[in-house]
């Protein structure tokens, strides 16, 4: 059984976790990134190192989320300045603790003046590589659930609402809906029963922000979820995550387990009549249910085809009950709005879109990682400062954004600031955060068919236009990438493209010709290159034409 | 009701099943504990699972038909993972993936005629910023070429 949790007994775990602390720490990156580095080696090594070295007593080896620069992993940050050891090998450890005590040090180390490290600014990864993921008492010192306390004992759930609305935070899995606007909805429909539903099917190829904010601090979305709940009426939560995150879960049931041992969930929370339990929904591979209809329709145990909205989750959900459906690192950013305020809040970023974003930097660039920086950040700036631009002097072509829902932004537009309206503009969406880089070496038109090619597999069938459109487009741009089609192909290309936009039933859909769309209109001369020059194809003027693959096989 | 086949991994299905309170909703779970039991969900099981959670056998099929996770023939003794996230294929992702399935004589999503190897695609791994990433038995490695993807799969041919 539970005890009931109060400020005292929260205030003495964090003084006795303040108490216990070590004067000196070694922090060693246990994300995916630098796991698959073998970092669980460099941690047993620093390990041995500190025992061996007879300072126990003097320094802590902590297993901490994800340092950022993942291309440099496995990673150990070390006291006393914070400084980042990169690439570190296991026999590097002995190395690593004498560098405590004699600051020079032989081992390759990244520069944290960098831009990189120095144009962040954390507010969802503040504790991403301060704290252990596996304790509570780590997030609790690092003021964790202190703001659920305030709000269960200091305000009403109108007041949490408004707060929200006046943070200005808007959705971050990627079409930028006010989150506040969508708690008062919620918390407005009729029901007895109402749901919290954290969305962590990170599905983009290519983003993994979700994966490190669930890796490298769960109990930040636990939180953002349960005070969510009280603002909204809610007592059931659930968080939905990819199958394919098996750490993520792993420290999502650590965190679950810790959070109802200690009573910051469960029934009387903070001794107030407020209860709210989660409970782990496990995705199974299908790109569609980060969709929230179809999200749904997964967590109801079915499967995740997407529905005609409205009626919006909002007031028919889950079971038919109203639902909040809210992104994971827009619930990472709740706890910290309500600890430091709205105003503070709104303070950062742009007019109109507020705050910060993580962004995982990826593909054809010199360092590779996770960013967080204020909105309306120049690009240019994030791929070109902070990332150090395309590897082995090649130029940057192009960056996209949004996964198979985005665009392609082309290299003119870089000194773009990253914000919702901009990036709509240039025929791309802010998405949930996957930034991938091209150099000059990337085929446009092949990046455009591997979108469509994942848009169909990814299809769920349901409506027409999706199921048989994106093959029927997927065919066309294949046929184009092997140099067989003509600029009627192109034009029939152009059509498709706005009929599947406008005519599918879910987002899936309406946004799979969007990397299409977009390379088409910045890089037009690609795809013509790549026509056959004969208007009737490669087998002339004959019937064939029609049907040219037909006479292939 | 016990399996007629007495096969003890039934029973700890049912355990799990129980823990769902035989909840219908709790499918796509009971599906997961049911694949990493048997290793993949022959039709004989998804019965089992349909006449427990008293759902029509169609719907148990339909869901796991329809999730890519779920697999309904069993896998090779090795799985080889090429993930084919944009970060990886604008890295090369499907150079390694082409090479690969020369060797093994498979195209993916399937499993060599010895029953050696598996050779799966995945959508994203999540592995960006380490990227080409391939998992060979679960395990990610990073910054692949054909040549480390070959070496790995090599010392699994080789006894």
């Amino acid at each position: 059984m539970e005890a009931a949790m109060t400020l005292h007994d929260l205030q003495q775990i964090k003084e006795r976790e303040l108490a216990a602390r070590k004067p000196l720490t070694l922090r060693c990156c246990m994300a995916a990134g630098c796991m698959a580095a073998a970092s669980q080696r460099v941690l047993e090594g620093l390990e041995a190192a500190v025992t061996s070295a007879g300072l126990r007593d003097e320094v802590e080896v902590r297993r901490v989320g994800c340092l950022k620069l993942c291309c440099e992993g496995p990673l150990v940050q070390a006291d006393p300045d914070d400084r980042l050891y990169v690439m570190v090998a296991p026999g590097d450890a002995p190395s690593i603790v004498a560098g405590l005590k004699s600051p020079q040090a032989s081992l390759p180390q990244a520069d944290m003046t960098a831009a990189f490290f120095a144009r962040q600014h954390c507010i969802v990864l503040a504790n991403s590589g301060r704290i252990d993921p596996e304790r509570i008492e780590g997030y609790i010192a690092a003021e964790g659930y202190l703001a659920l306390h305030e709000v269960l004992n200091e305000a009403t759930p109108q007041d949490a609402v408004e707060t929200m609305v006046r943070s200005g935070l808007r959705g971050r899995g990627g079409a930028g809906f006010p989150t506040g606007i969508k708690w008062g909805t919620v918390a407005k429909s009729a029901g007895v029963k109402k749901y919290v539903v954290c969305n962590a099917d990170e599905g983009d190829p290519g983003a993994f922000m979700d994966r490190s904010v669930l890796e490298s601090d769960p109990h930040s979305v636990l939180e953002g979820m349960a005070i969510a709940a009280y603002a909204v009426g809610a007592d059931q939560g659930y968080i939905y995550v990819r199958a394919e995150y098996p750490l993520a879960i792993a420290r999502l049931q650590i965190a679950l387990k810790q959070a109802r041992q200690i009573g910051v969930l469960g029934s009387g929370i903070f001794e107030s009549p407020f209860h709210f339990n989660i409970d782990l929904r496990i995705g199974a591979g299908a790109f569609v249910c980060g969709e929230e209809t179809a999200l749904m329709m997964s967590v109801e145990g079915k499967r995740g085809t997407p529905r005609p909205r409205p009626p919006f989750p909002a007031e028919s959900g889950l079971w038919g009950c109203p639902t909040l459906i809210n992104n994971v690192e827009t619930l990472a950013n709740v706890s910290a709005i309500f600890r430091r305020g709205a105003d503070w809040f709104a303070g950062i970023g742009t007019e109109k879109s507020k705050g910060t974003k993580v962004f995982a930097l990826a593909g054809k660039i010199k360092k590779t990682g996770l960013i967080e920086v204020p909105m309306g950040t120049p690009l240019r700036t994030i791929v070109e400062s902070m990332g150090g631009g395309a590897p082995d002097g090649r130029r940057i072509k192009a960056v996209q954004t949004g996964g198979p829902s985005g665009g392609c932004i082309p290299e003119q537009h870089l000194d773009t600031p990253v914000d919702y309206e901009s990036l709509g503009r240039l025929g791309s969406i802010m998405g949930s955060g996957g930034m991938i880089v091209m150099d000059e070496g990337t085929n446009m038109v092949d990046v455009a068919r591997f979108f469509m090619e994942f848009c169909m597999d990814e299809s769920c069938g349901k409506c027409v236009p999706c199921r048989a459109g994106t093959v029927q487009m997927h065919h066309l741009l294949d046929k184009i990438v092997r140099r067989k089609a003509t600029a009627q192909d192109l034009i029939r290309l152009e059509e498709l493209c706005d009929m599947v936009k406008n005519t599918s039933l879910c987002g899936l859909g309406q946004t799979a010709p969007n990397p299409t769309l977009s390379t088409l209109r910045f890089f037009r001369s690609e795809y013509e290159a790549l026509l056959h020059p004969d208007p009737y194809g490669p087998a002339g003027k004959t019937g064939a034409a029609l049907f040219p693959e037909a006479l292939e096989k | 009701m016990k399996h007629a086949s007495g096969d003890p991994r039934f029973r700890i299905l049912e355990v799990h099943l129980k823990k769902h309170q035989f909840r219908q909703d709790a499918l796509i779970e009971v599906l997961h504990k049911a694949q990493e039991l048997f290793g993949c969900l022959e039709p004989d099981l998804l019965l089992f699972v349909a006449c427990k959670l008293k759902l029509p056998p169609s719907r148990v099929y339909g869901v796991a038909t329809f999730y890519h996770y779920f697999r309904l023939k069993p896998q090779g003794l090795h799985t080889c993972v090429v993930c084919l996230g944009t970060a990886c294929y604008v890295k090369g992702a499907d150079k390694i993936l082409e090479v690969v399935q020369q060797t093994l004589g498979i195209p993916a999503g399937q499993t060599t005629p010895d029953n050696g190897v598996s050779l799966l695609t995945a959508r994203c791994i999540g592995a960006c910023g380490i990227a080409p990433a391939v998992v060979y038995d679960g395990a990610i490695a990073p910054r692949q070429t054909p040549g480390a993807a070959l070496d790995a799969i090599g010392r699994w041919r080789r006894p």
